[in-house]
């Protein structure tokens, strides 16, 4: 499989990054690089196994159901959580208009 | 008087403890050091001042009688992965360019309870993707090592290259890494350090900016396996706000080291005598087998034969889960906001994410959004992680007939910087041996073998069984003292 501009074009508006057309001219030879490089692996029987997501059998530990099980994730960071925003106003985070 | 920069952890630990020296010496040494070398743009931000109250701090507890602690007065280089409370905290990405986090990392957290104080924020390849340290927003790290009769600028090897940069120039006497496909490995080959990155979930990954979470490992770098034990111990322990953080002891790794290697099997895959490696590599490997051989372990060939799949497989995986984890970079909560006159918020998120990420880091996103999409999503994800399973059961096969695995660190020693940007592709290459032992999640390190004919060391790997550290370091150790690796580059910063 191999990807033309309009394919890396809609990806990118996907991914949510602005890209012209000279940088999706760039980069659909070099997707396809990729591409044709990781098309080897259609060759390897996997009919034996199941897809592979956590490497270390070790149960996923879960929290306490209660509120405040650690200070630090628990809530009540208001303001260190708007700390870093860009454009924090009234205790909330600012983004442009979505609703006319 | 000593040179404290020549003094790595075990000795600057043990130093401070019986009153040699005091921790704020080594910390102005270390100081100075890192201020003087500017040129291996090894460090995005320096943070002398950290350094000095960590070590005061530890030197008013010995005054009083108190415990110091595993990493006493021992200062170190922080790659800039790392969230580090009100310390700028970047990913070398221009996104996150200025982003002062409000809260501390695990693993950082916990080398500071141990003692240890923070020379810096080191640089690394944009979001840990790359293998050169080419691809940071704040420029190319540079090694300290040259080849013979040159003075080409060579890589520092990546992601971890400031980290590497950093400990083979002695302005840091051991350095954090992470390691996703041998982002810790890698440095450590191409710059004559050791680095290990432990079983997935040993080291707490709350609060290292996520890459590929399922492959992410934090670990330690520095110039011997013996400071590699103890600053590990330092970093590793079960952290509930990690659910994916191991729930088991920490070993007395440090206490417990022994190159003696009496009744070990050492396993050696002839998948990874592979086309395109330096035949300085190959040999020595072959010095690395004589040097386990000498230290009483069995040598018995043994066969991973998925290796070829595994750096694929990794190329797929990996920026999948780049891609997920990347969407957090939305101009709106923290990091660089781009909106352009008159835009609404689907042409902020676009704007800002063109102008913040780099192009490696972009190519990386478009490829995981791509194999994630509706369509492809079985041919290629659900492939990569079967072919992940096979990767893996080829490890526990080998396990049937051997303890550990030696194999290279790299195809290749290091390279100068701008001679693999062409193609992508070559640069992924340099994984190849350091890929699998990261999907099948197991410890694994690198340690200083020796030079090849150009001057430029190379590292030997070793690979073990899920929670055998200890092995891994054990075998490290006794390569370390046979190999005897006393190079260090000649100071031309």
């Amino acid at each position: 499989m191999s990807v033309n501009k309009e394919t890396v074009a809609k990806i990118s508006k996907l991914a949510r990054i602005n890209m012209d057309d000279a940088a999706l001219e760039r980069m659909v030879p070099e997707l396809n690089n990729i591409l044709d490089w990781v098309e080897q692996l259609g060759e390897v029987d996997v009919s034996e196994v199941e897809p592979m997501a956590a490497v270390i059998a070790d149960k996923l530990t879960l929290r306490e159901d209660v509120i405040d099980a650690d200070p630090m994730t628990g809530g009540g960071k208001r303001d260190d959580v708007l700390a870093n925003a860009p454009a924090a106003e009234h205790g909330f985070f600012g983004v442009p208009k979505v609703i006319e | 008087m000593t040179d404290f920069t020549q003094l790595g952890v075990k000795d600057i630990r043990d130093g401070v403890a019986s009153g040699d020296f005091t921790a704020r010496e080594v910390a102005e040494s270390f100081n100075a050091a890192v201020d003087a070398a500017s040129a291996l743009n090894a460090f995005i931000v320096a943070t002398p001042d950290h350094a000095l109250a960590a070590a005061e701090a530890v030197d008013a507890k010995r005054a009083k009688g108190e415990e110091l602690g595993a990493m006493g007065g021992v200062p170190i280089g922080m790659k800039d992965l790392f969230a580090t409370h009100g310390v700028q905290t970047t990913a070398a990405s221009h996104i996150l360019e200025g982003f002062s986090p409000q809260y501390e990392s695990t693993v950082s957290q916990k080398l500071w309870d141990a003692g240890a104080g923070m020379l810096g924020k080191l640089n690394l390849d944009q979001f840990a993707m790359g293998s050169s340290n080419e691809t940071s927003y704040f420029g190319n790290v540079v090694s300290p090592w040259q080849k013979a009769g040159s003075n080409a600028a060579m890589s520092p090897g990546g992601s971890s290259g400031g980290s590497s940069s950093a400990v083979a120039a002695r302005i840091a006497p051991a350095a954090t890494g992470t390691d996703t496909g041998g982002s810790i490995r890698q440095p450590a080959a191409f710059t004559g350090i050791c680095g290990i990155k432990p079983t997935y979930g040993r080291c707490s990954r709350w609060g290292v900016v996520a890459f590929a979470s399922s492959l992410d490992q934090p670990g330690p770098m520095a110039r011997s396996v013996e400071d590699c034990a103890i600053m590990l111990g330092a970093m590793a322990g079960h952290d509930p706000k990690d659910a994916t953080s191991l729930n088991r002891d920490v070993p007395d790794w440090e206490g417990a080291l022994s190159a003696d290697l009496k009744g070990k099997r050492i396993g050696i895959p002839k998948e990874y005598r592979m086309d395109g490696t330096d035949s300085a590599i190959l040999d020595s490997w072959e010095q690395g087998k004589a040097m386990l051989k000498d230290a009483g372990a069995e040598i018995v060939d043994v066969s991973l034969p998925h290796t070829k799949y595994a750096l694929p497989a990794y190329y797929i995986i990996a920026p999948a889960e780049a891609s997920s984890n990347l969407a957090r970079y939305d101009g709106v909560r923290y990091g660089l906001c781009d909106l352009p006159e008159g835009a609404g918020l689907q042409d902020m998120y676009a704007a800002t994410r063109a102008e913040g990420f780099g192009d490696e880091v972009k190519r990386r996103i478009l490829i995981g959004t791509y194999v994630l999409s509706a369509g492809f999503y079985d041919a290629y994800y659900t492939q990569a992680q079967k072919v992940r399973a096979l990767v893996a059961r080829d490890f526990d096969r080998a396990w049937e007939d051997c303890d550990l695995i030696l194999a290279p660190t790299t195809p290749t020693a290091s390279f100068p910087l701008g001679s693999l940007n062409d193609d992508p592709l070559t640069m992924y290459l340099n994984d190849v041996f350091a890929v699998p032992a990261s999907l099948a999640g197991l410890p694994a390190m690198s340690v200083p073998a020796g030079l090849n004919p150009d001057g430029l060391p190379l590292g030997l790997q070793l690979v073990g069984k899920a929670f055998d550290e200890q092995g891994v370091l054990d075998a490290g150790l006794a390569i370390q003292q046979r190999a005897g690796f006393e190079a260090a580059p000649e100071k031309w910063w």
